[in-house]
């Protein structure tokens, strides 16, 4: 199928794609990577009047590091980030979650904030961002604000966005010498979408983890930290018996959803094995 | 009001000028406005990896990027690249192992095999089958294109080039 016609603007000033934004309202719609967009014009699921493209926009662009917080501009493509030395060293989780998206024709034009905008419970980005607690710097008509990731993610598709706001970069806490990271998933094959993923980070000393946050994503409407099992591990030992209790921990604390293929209890199943592996990975 | 839009771009190292429609998408405007039959258009979702092309040196998905997003830009498709011999050994070995059927999937899957080679030179693989996984072929002969790609591979780490299997006339 082929996209309904419609018009397209490409601003170079961050305040010209706002104010078209503004303008547009409801019919237009902004452009990043378009890996998701295109496909749903493509599919007539959505038919705005306009697009704005804002790729040439240079305020959204560029990753580097601003005081002890790492920047990750909105049109940072997820290629960029896999291939990012700052990347590898200051936010190794996102460098292991990479790959993971799609294949590399989609990951060389989608973006960081594309992703985080879209706000998919099966993508990666959204739970990296929760798991490492990153702000996210947000622009509109009444200026600049900032948002936790923890309150920009509301529910399905459904981010604290406003229509006629951009989301401009996000700043992320360097990684300590003392944090481990682990990120995986199950997927039916290597880069769809996962059934179930988990995105973690530790403060290890010895075989104590401290600090830890569990966000399990594909499993439920938003990308969801397992804030119970968390407590179990905090400060503790790493055994069979703590895996245990952290498993069935997050299990419970979990409402998983079926999607079309994977049963809710499958899911639930999921989280578990995630967790097990993911444990057992981090005080390795 | 026209919708159309001035774009200027080089494709296989051709300058073009068009006036275009924004919801053009890149592989309709070089199929049947530049009658190049290369890139094939299977899913127009992303799916497929049918409609890879070259866009300032990186493979994207020519179904998913827009005929204006391309303006001021270099576009590449197997056509060009075959020219430049920049395919030549891997065109060589998926020949010499039966790596094409029909051939729909084939100029896709020369561009992820090609910028697999150039970003990866010592992948394993596994990593040619996970990377090779976003193009799909109908005709399922996905063990020999591995197979070619790997050969290519190992030759290039070994400095050699795959040799022709029949004389070019
Ligand atoms: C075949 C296929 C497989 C995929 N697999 C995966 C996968 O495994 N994991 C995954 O995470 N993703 C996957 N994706 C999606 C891909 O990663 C997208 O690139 C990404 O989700 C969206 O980024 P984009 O830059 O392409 O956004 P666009 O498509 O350009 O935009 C998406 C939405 O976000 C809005 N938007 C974009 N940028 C901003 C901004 N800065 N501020 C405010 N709003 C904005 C747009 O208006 C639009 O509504 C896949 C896509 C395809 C086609
Ligand atoms: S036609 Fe573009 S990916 Fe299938
Ligand atoms: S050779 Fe026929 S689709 Fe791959």
């Amino acid at each position: 199928m082929k996209a309904a016609a419609f018009d397209y603007a490409k601003p170079t000033a961050l305040s010209d794609a706002l104010s078209l934004l503004e303008q547009g309202g409801d019919d237009a719609r902004l452009i990043a990577g378009g890996q998701t967009l295109l496909a749903t014009l493509n599919m007539r699921l959505s038919e705005p009047s306009i697009l704005i493209d804002i790729t040439d926009v240079a305020e959204l662009k560029g990753i580097s590091v601003v005081g002890n917080k790492l920047r990750i501009g909105a049109l940072v493509t997820h290629t960029e980030i896999e291939d990012s030395d700052l990347v590898a060293k200051h936010a190794p989780l996102l460098k292991a979650a990479a790959p993971h998206i799609a294949h590399r024709a989609i990951r060389n034009l989608g973006t960081w904030g594309g992703s985080l905008a879209y706000g998919d419970p099966a993508a990666e980005w959204p739970a990296c961002s929760l798991t490492l607690q990153a702000t996210m710097v947000i622009h509109g008509p009444s200026g600049e604000r900032k948002i936790s990731a923890k309150d920009f993610f509301i529910d399905l598709y459904t981010t604290s966005l406003e229509p006629d706001e951009i989301l401009v970069a996000t700043e992320i806490p360097l990684a300590t010498a003392n944090q481990v990271f682990y990120f995986h998933e199950l997927a039916r094959r290597h880069g769809d979408y996962a059934v179930a993923g988990l995105a973690a980070v530790a403060e290890k000393q010895g075989s104590v983890l401290n600090n830890c946050v569990f966000t399990f994503f594909s499993v439920s409407s938003t990308p969801v930290m397992a804030v119970a099992a968390q407590d179990v591990v905090n400060g503790q030992v790493i055994n069979d018996q703590v895996i245990a209790k952290a498993v069935e921990a997050a299990r419970e604390e979990i409402d998983a959803i079926a999607d079309i293929t994977n049963s809710a209890a499958a899911k639930t199943h999921l989280i578990g094995v995630l967790l097990e592996r993911g444990l057992k990975h981090l005080v390795v | 009001m026209s919708l159309k839009k001035k774009v200027s771009m080089t494709v296989n190292g051709v300058t073009v000028n068009a006036e275009i429609e924004p919801r053009r998408h890149l592989v309709d405007f070089l199929r049947e406005d530049l009658h190049l039959k290369g890139p094939h258009l299977g899913c127009e979702q992303g799916a497929c990896g049918a409609c890879t092309v070259k866009v300032d040196g990186q493979i994207i998905r020519g179904c998913l990027f827009l005929t204006v997003q391309a303006d001021g830009s270099v576009v590449e498709t197997v056509e060009g690249l075959t020219k430049s011999g920049a395919l030549a050994d891997l065109q060589e070995s998926f020949m010499r192992h039966n790596a094409m059927q029909c051939g729909f999937c084939s100029s896709g899957m020369l561009l992820a095999a090609a910028e697999l080679i150039e970003k990866q030179p010592k992948a394993s693989r596994e990593e040619v089958r996970e990377w090779i996984s976003g193009n799909y072929c109908r005709c399922t002969g996905y063990h020999a294109i591995v197979d070619a790609i790997v050969d290519v591979l190992e030759a290039r780490a070994k400095g050699q080039k795959i040799k022709p299997v029949v004389a070019h006339a």
